[in-house]
Order: C-alpha cells, then structure tokens, then sequence
C-alpha cells in the first residue's frame, strides 16, 4: 500500500506493506535510518521519534497509521550544520559509548525539555525511563540532559 | 495483509460487521509486538486512530464516560487525575512515556491480559465497558468482560467503545510489584478504594479479575480475604506463595492510606 506522510517537515511517500511498522518503513524504505531498530517491542525506546509532536516507539507504530501524519526523526533535530541543543550536549558530555541508543535518547531528551525546560532529576529519570543504554552509560547521560536544559 | 482505516464509527462498526476477523488496532503496543515478531498475521486490520468518537472523554449525569482510545498519558496528566485517582496512579506504572502516549484503555481491555494494569482500578469503580456493533450497544461490568487469561466478552462483530462510570470520590489507591519502576509486567498488582464499603481488585494474581468486597469494620480481615480471593500460578515472574503474600501486604499497606 502506498503511504504518504510528513517527516521532518517534508512530504515523502512508499510503498509499504500493510503489517510493517513506522520504524521499517523510516530506515528500509525512506532514507531515514538514524532511528534504531532493536527490540521491536517497545521495551528499548531506540526508535523513538515524534509522531504528530508525541513522543512513541516507531516499531509499535503500523506504517499504515502514519498515513496522512507528521514525524519527527533524530535526523530533523539539527538545523543544517548545527547540532541541536540536546545533541550538542550529548557530544560535550561524552554521553555516547556504542551510541546506539543514542538517536532515541535525544528525541526524547529534546521532548522532555520542550515540555519542561529545567527538569528534576526525578523528571528526568521518569522522562527517559523508556530509553535503554546498553553500555550503561547513564551518568553521562544526566550530565548531557541537565547541560542541554542550562544551555 | 490488509488495513482498514474508517474514520467513524458507522463506519468502523461496519468494517467490523462485515469482516468480523479483523484485528482492531488502536495504540498498537500489544498487536505490533505480535506482528513485529512474526506471531500473528492477521488478514485484516482495524485501524481504530482516525476514528474521532474514539477519543478522549464526557461526562453525562454524573457518569463519566471514556472513550476507548483514551491514552494512559490523557489519565495520568490531564483533568481525571482527580477524578480517578488509583486509574491514574496505575497509568502512570504503564511502561514508559513512549508506551503510555500510545496504549489505551480499550486496548487493555481487549487484550484482557491478567496484568493488565487499568483492570482492578476500573473494577474497584465497578466500571462497565461499551461494547459496540451494527446490532447495537451493551454494558458489561469490567469484572464479566474479561472472561480469562486474555479472553474477553466481545462479540466477533463489536468494538469496545466506551468505558462508563460513576466516580465514587472514595479514597483509592493503586499498587504494584515488580523489578523496577518503569517498562514492568505486573508480578502483582492491587487497587483498593473504601467508602461505606472496602473494595478490592487484583492484577497477576488470577484467569480473570475479582471484586473483593467487605464491610468497613472488616479491615482487619481484609488483606486476608483478598489474597483467599486470589487464584495465582507459578510463573517467570513470581510464584503462587510470593503473589499470594504480596497480596496480604499490599492490601495491608493499602488500607493504611485509603483509612487513613
């Protein structure tokens, strides 16, 4: 089935097939590979994206539902050559060891602060508790999220 | 594979009449599991999200009424709160921001899992669930509704609409164990709401939910009573004796807040 939809303020269009999931369709079929592909079962939050501004796991989204809709991928958070505030802060901090959840937790990081500019640390940990660190990375983490909330 | 996206109810009701096997899909956290991972193929597929009269809630007489496309995220954060307290406490246990932004209410109950975590806080609130088809409309009591492990009341031809009820203002609380805060499958999961009577209602801890009810003066044997109520099993997660202790000493903690 052919699927049109908004990424990144950009109009695009595939082919998908019906039970495939947003997250195949961004990385196989749309050119749009920084949201990772991982658990497939929203355990890990590395495909999170902003789905009509809402922050949700891309697997668990059907391609299908995003007909017509707006996504947001890590991809569409730098303005041309400069980083966004959030993964400017990621890159000072060190806060990437393998980096693979990394696209997953800035979308939600950048989420977080939009909605809530200068978070507790409980804030934080409750914002970005969907969003798994394989290398157990999270202290640099914090420090890249409360460095993006100053900046 | 096909997907049926209606954009009303007419016309879902319809597509659900004339293709009684196809998988209604609203937030997706439990159905994409199954087909990301290749154990479910259904021929068709109901996408409920373009269907408005799905959305949000209202009020009427007193009764509130949930639409089945109500998010853990609408409860937690928005105006209910107040309303439904140990239903926003328990979205908020509800697997991560990412998950709460997108499961449902009506989702929960159609999967109808034991863990399902709005389940006892509904039951405690003696909620009834809308179910509806091109025959009409029905109520269920939440507690009929789920009629097993993952097995509920709806008719091949109906979709749950709606959930209603009548908010009981009485103190009410919301509990659950597991390994950690977020992302959890409830090992077990209790609400407990007291009024002129103590109500109580388990997750994990039984095929279907039970409502567990005692006089106020009864607190004393209560914790009992609702871990007698339970039927648990030995699972990956926590053993019959364990669910049933827990059970005991939530209840008990629960009654410390809601009497207190």
């Amino acid at each position: 089935m052919r699927v049109s939809l908004t990424i990144n303020g950009e109009r695009h269009e595939a082919d998908c097939w019906e039970g495939e999931s947003l997250l195949f369709a961004l990385r196989e079929k749309l050119g749009f590979p920084g949201s990772k592909n991982a658990c497939e079962q929203g355990e890990c939050g590395s495909c999170s994206v902003l789905y009509d501004g809402t922050l949700v796991c891309a697997c668990l989204v059907l391609a299908a539902q995003a007909d017509g809709h707006e996504v947001t991928t890590v991809e569409g958070l730098a303005e041309g050559e400069e980083l966004h505030p959030v993964q400017q802060a990621f890159v000072d901090a060190g806060a990437v060891q393998c980096g693979f959840c990394t696209p997953g937790l800035v979308v939600a990081t950048a989420d977080l602060l939009r909605r809530s500019p200068d978070p507790s640390d409980d804030e934080i940990r409750e914002a970005l508790s969907g969003n798994l660190c394989r290398c157990t990375g999270y202290a640099k983490i914090f420090d890249a999220v409360r460095a993006a909330a100053r900046s | 594979m096909d997907v049926l996206t209606p954009t009303t109810l007419v016309e879902a009701l319809r597509l659900k009449a004339e293709h009684p096997d196809a998988w209604a899909i609203q937030g997706g956290t439990d159905l994409m599991v199954a087909l990301n991972f290749d154990r479910a193929r259904p021929e068709r597929v109901l996408n409920l999200n373009e269907v408005r009269e799905l959305r949000g809630f209202t009020r009427q007489n007193g009764s509130l009424r949930l639409a089945s496309g109500l998010t853990y995220a609408e409860i937690e954060h928005g105006e209910l709160r107040d309303e439904l307290p140990a239903l926003a406490e328990a979205s908020r246990t509800v697997g991560s921001p990412q998950i709460r932004n997108r499961g449902t209410i009506g989702g929960n109950l159609g999967t109808a899992s034991p863990a399902g975590d709005a389940i006892p806080p509904l039951a405690v609130e003696r909620a009834e669930v809308e179910c509806a088809s091109v025959r009409g409309t029905r109520r269920v009591p939440v507690t009929d509704f789920i009629t097993g492990v993952k097995r509920n009341a709806l008719e091949q031809d109906e979709l749950i609409t709606a959930v209603w009820l009548s908010p009981s203002r009485a103190p009410q609380t919301f509990m659950k164990i597991g390994p950690r805060n977020a992302m959890v499958i409830a090992v077990v999961s209790l609400a407990v709401a007291a009024d002129d009577e103590l109500r109580a209602c388990f997750g994990s801890a039984a095929p279907r939910p039970v409502l567990v009810t005692a006089p106020r003066d009864e607190a004393s044997s209560f914790p009992e009573r609702v871990a007698e109520a339970a039927a648990p099993i030995d699972d990956v997660r926590g053993s019959e004796r364990y669910r049933r202790h827990a059970l005991r000493v939530l209840t008990e903690r629960a009654l410390k807040r809601v009497l207190a």
